[in-house]
């Protein structure tokens, strides 16, 4: 396949971007996106040139790190797939591609397609654990958890952190990616004493960290590749206003 | 000259850990905070290390390469996690964890510290459930098991095929709340470059600031790698691509000895390489060996569609040639069974070099929506690299390199052969012997950095507590920080026409070939012989755009490419060394009649380890294993 892709460059946080064009040839249907920026760059060092950077690790979907815009989709046109799993077989060839950066202000771009996601950490900081010290916890049995609230609050924790529910957001919102982390500390009995004060900071920070405000289009459910549910959102909403 | 002392406490097995405790020192807590621990990595080691020592009131640095702890590779592990709890009832116990462990490992590991991870698995589980790890449940609200390979009770803990991600991202909370309690500080985004030893004690580190490219020093009283395995040497393996063993190197480098370099797991379930251009092999978790049978064609050459084969003309070789462990057994035994097929001209797929795992009878017993609750999200990334539905036609499988039993030499406090300078989880050498059994690799890790470190550091740290802040402008900082520069400035001046990763590609290539599945004698001289060429031409056709103030990937991937064409030889000359085939180390001159793994107890009853030796050959030493507990036997699983 012969692939035409225009690529966000931007040297640093404090530089302006542009796109840049390249010709690409020789790409596989089988390899994945990440595969084909691979080798993208492969030929730009050959020849001399800057490569275009951006984040990836495992390659199986399942550490967060890659995450742009393609064709103005987060993580491409394939519902359920990050950018490492999604495969070019489902692009054509001959195909101009649009490759961006995760465009949300509490994302800052780092360089070409990597952005500054340490808000989300910060969301984290503030509240997302459960203040059990080594050595405190009781026989893992001691507790029972029905199997349905336990399999619910897995499927809220299979949040990877990519960013991309942000990123689709026309508010860049957070909602859905702390709304997961709540769900499933509020789902476990566990997560029942700092109910109150987790979600509570979570938001505060949240808010502080200037994510947009959530209005409920579900484009980040859309567009999330572990497909969190927007059911979380109202599960956060619940949560808060008991807070209080 | 390093002298190896294990420090086994003697005493009844079981009894030593206690003993251990009963007798290590203490720091007191308004001491605590007087005193800096840096951790490297934040993986299912590095994570619970550095929360639990913050708990415990230490002062602790953090580092990693990611732009979050969150990422660290262990993420990725999918099958689970083991503990003996026997909630089964099924005859599970300590000693038998213990038991598989040392057996599955073919008997090059401690006893004394495999017994010590089988204790203290049951509190990892208890640990992680208290902080919300959704691991699965039966319907009375119990946590519930499943069986791995080796082993023949249920005893791993899991969460769908994400285990690892859950564990992670508890431990990760853990992290973050020590963060936000101020004992914690995390340095995301920076790499190690080198290890500073003041008065020979472990003192700092220096990174490089990914983003800026900045060089920095960080000081401590102690410092502590998690930087995990070195599996991407063979370019590709199940490991994430930034995966490395640069950190590991440097302390080598510097002093620490290096113990069994050679062992290296190859996983005997992943995804096929599809073409040239793959960077990565997807692993298929080993818990789909519960319900996946494991066959290729009875006739040599059969390119039927795999459902068009009927049951009388396949070959289920696992089951025929293991029947008390079947599908089940071991990883080392499960791969080099299915390279046999394969050379011998049996495998499936477009390139012959595959097996189908097959779960057919599984979904015809059990139902389809039963094995997609257990397996769901791996069936699902199958699909997804494969466009093939496993629901439907058979998995196809082959192994590859994914995890390195071998790695820094430690002591039963885990300190390596530097004073002051600890390695846990897969950067340690120390638990799984020649061999890991699957679901102990997040036990060891956990155990290691939740429930043993904190305890021996602290051991080490009690006489420290008069030494003040360690300052980074003394003339060992200064030094070390120069060697770094140095080095980056070598990579950034060859001005060469080939990239790292041509040259990862090749490093790899050479390192499955003759140091992988199986070796010989012949295949292990030509490796030598290859990498040093290799490393020659590295260091004069390398090409690394950019500069060293930036943000530069490809000068990242240059530095750890250089580090492996090290290491590689060093793997390659430990394997030599190792006349013996035991657990993943297959050497093809000793094995049974039946294909089988042949120790040789009598000579390499040993640890080997490597001491660094500048520009000479490595040193060996031996660490003499004295098995008082278990007796030596040949391990059989038929």
């Amino acid at each position: 396949m012969k692939l035409k892709l225009k690529i966000w460059k931007q040297k640093n946080a404090r530089s302006g971007g542009a796109f840049e064009t390249y010709d690409l040839d020789g790409v596989a249907p089988e390899m994945s996106f990440v595969e084909m920026l691979a080798l993208l760059n492969q030929t730009l060092v050959q020849q001399g040139r800057e490569p275009v950077a951006f984040d990836h690790d495992c390659h199986e979907g399942i550490c967060g790190s890659c995450g742009m815009y393609i064709n103005g989709y987060p993580h491409g046109p394939v519902k359920g797939l990050t950018t490492c799993l999604l495969s070019m077989r489902h692009f054509k060839d001959g195909e101009t591609i649009v490759i961006e950066p995760w465009r949300a202000k509490p994302f800052p771009v780092v360089k070409d397609l990597i952005v500054d996601r340490s808000a989300l950490d910060k969301i984290q900081v503030a509240g997302g654990f459960i203040s059990v010290t080594t050595g405190a916890a009781a026989d893992a049995n001691a507790v029972l958890v029905s199997k349905k609230k336990s399999d619910l609050a897995f499927d809220s924790a299979a949040c990877i952190g990519c960013g991309a529910c942000v990123a689709a957001c026309k508010n860049a919102s957070a909602m859905l990616f702390v709304s997961a982390k709540i769900s499933q500390y509020a789902l476990l009995p566990q997560g029942k004493p700092e109910a109150k004060e987790r979600v509570r900071a979570m938001i505060a920070e949240m808010d502080k960290q200037s994510f947009g405000s959530c209005s409920n289009t579900g484009a980040c459910e859309a567009q999330c590749p572990k497909q969190i549910k927007l059911f979380n959102i109202a599960r956060l909403n619940r949560e808060y206003y008991k807070a209080f | 000259m390093i002298t190896l002392n294990s420090k086994i406490p003697d005493g009844p097995l079981e009894e030593k850990w206690t003993k251990y405790k009963k007798e290590a020192k203490l720091v007191n807590p308004a001491n605590k905070k007087k005193l800096d621990i840096i951790v490297v990595g934040t993986g299912i080691s590095g994570a619970p290390a550095a929360s639990s020592l913050g708990e415990m009131g230490y002062n602790v640095k953090v580092f990693c390469y990611q732009d979050t702890p969150r990422r660290a590779h262990s993420v990725a592990a999918q099958g689970g996690i083991n503990a003996a709890k026997n909630y089964k009832n099924d005859g599970d116990s300590v000693y038998r964890l213990f038991y598989d462990v040392i057996k599955g490992g073919d008997f090059r590991a401690r006893e004394a510290n495999v017994y010590r991870i089988a204790e203290v698995s049951n509190q990892i589980i208890d640990h992680f459930t208290a902080i919300g790890v959704p691991f699965a449940r039966e319907y009375g609200g119990t946590l519930t098991t499943r069986s791995f390979g080796g082993v023949q009770v249920s005893r791993t803990f899991y969460s769908s095929g994400q285990t690892g991600q859950q564990v992670l991202l508890g431990a990760y909370s853990s992290l973050n709340r020590q963060i936000k309690a101020g004992t914690v500080t995390m340095f995301p985004r920076r790499e190690m470059l080198d290890l500073v030893i003041i008065d020979g004690k472990a003192r700092g580190i220096i990174v490089r600031n990914l983003i800026t490219g900045e060089i920095e020093r960080h000081s401590a009283h102690a410092v502590v790698l998690a930087t995990g395995g070195y599996g991407t040497i063979y370019y590709l393996s199940t490991l994430a691509v930034n995966s490395n063993a640069s950190a590991a190197w440097k302390a080598y480098r510097r002093g620490a000895a290096f113990a069994n370099p050679s062992f290296v797991q190859i996983h005997p379930s992943s995804v096929p390489q599809m073409n040239e251009f793959q960077s990565k092999l997807t692993l298929m978790s080993e818990s789909l060996r519960n319900d996946g049978r494991v066959w290729v064609p009875k006739a040599k050459g059969d390119r039927r569609p795999a459902n068009e084969i009927p049951e009388e003309e396949r070959d289920y070789y696992l089951e025929r040639r293991y029947p008390a462990f079947g599908n089940l057994v071991p990883r080392d035994v499960a791969s080099r069974a299915a390279k046999e097929r394969c050379d011998a001209g049996y495998g499936v797929g477009p390139t012959g070099l595959a097996v189908n795992l097959d779960f057919r009878d599984a979904i015809k017993k059990q139902g389809k929506k039963a094995i997609e609750e257990k397996y769901g999200n791996l069936f699902e990334m199958y699909r997804d690299i494969t466009g093939i539905d496993s629901y439907e036609e058979p998995m196809r499988i082959y192994p590859a390199g994914h995890y390195t039993m071998g790695g820094l030499w430690v002591d039963y406090e885990l300190m390596t052969t530097i004073t002051g300078l600890f390695a846990i989880g897969e950067a340690n050498f120390s638990d799984h012997g020649a061999n890991r059994l699957g679901a102990s690799s997040l036990m060891q890790g956990a155990g290691d950095g939740y429930f043993i470190l904190p305890y021996t550091i602290s051991n080490y740290l009690a006489p420290e507590i008069k030494v003040p802040r360690i300052k980074t402008d003394t003339p060992e900082f200064q030094e070390a920080e120069e060697r770094a520069v140095e080095r980056i400035n070598r990579l950034l001046s060859v001005k060469g026409k080939q990239t790292a990763t041509d040259f990862h590609k090749k490093l790899g290539k050479i390192m499955w070939d003759h140091c992988g599945m199986t070796r010989t004698e012949a295949g292990l001289t030509e490796a030598l012989r290859l990498i040093r060429e290799l490393r020659e031409e590295f260091w004069k056709d390398l090409a690394v755009p950019g500069s060293a103030d930036e943000l530069n990937q490809e000068l990242e991937k240059a530095g750890r490419v250089a580090d492996f064409l090290e290491l590689g030889e060093l793997m390659v000359t430990d394997a030599l060394n190792r006349r013996e085939s035991c657990g993943a180390h297959f050497r093809e001159e000793s094995q049974t009649p039946d294909h089988e793994a042949l120790r040789n107890d009598d000579e390499y009853a040993y640890v080997a380890v490597w001491e660094y030796n500048n520009d000479q050959p490595p040193v060996l030493h031996r660490e003499q294993l004295k098995f008082e507990f278990v007796e030596l036997k040949q391990r059989s699983y038929k």
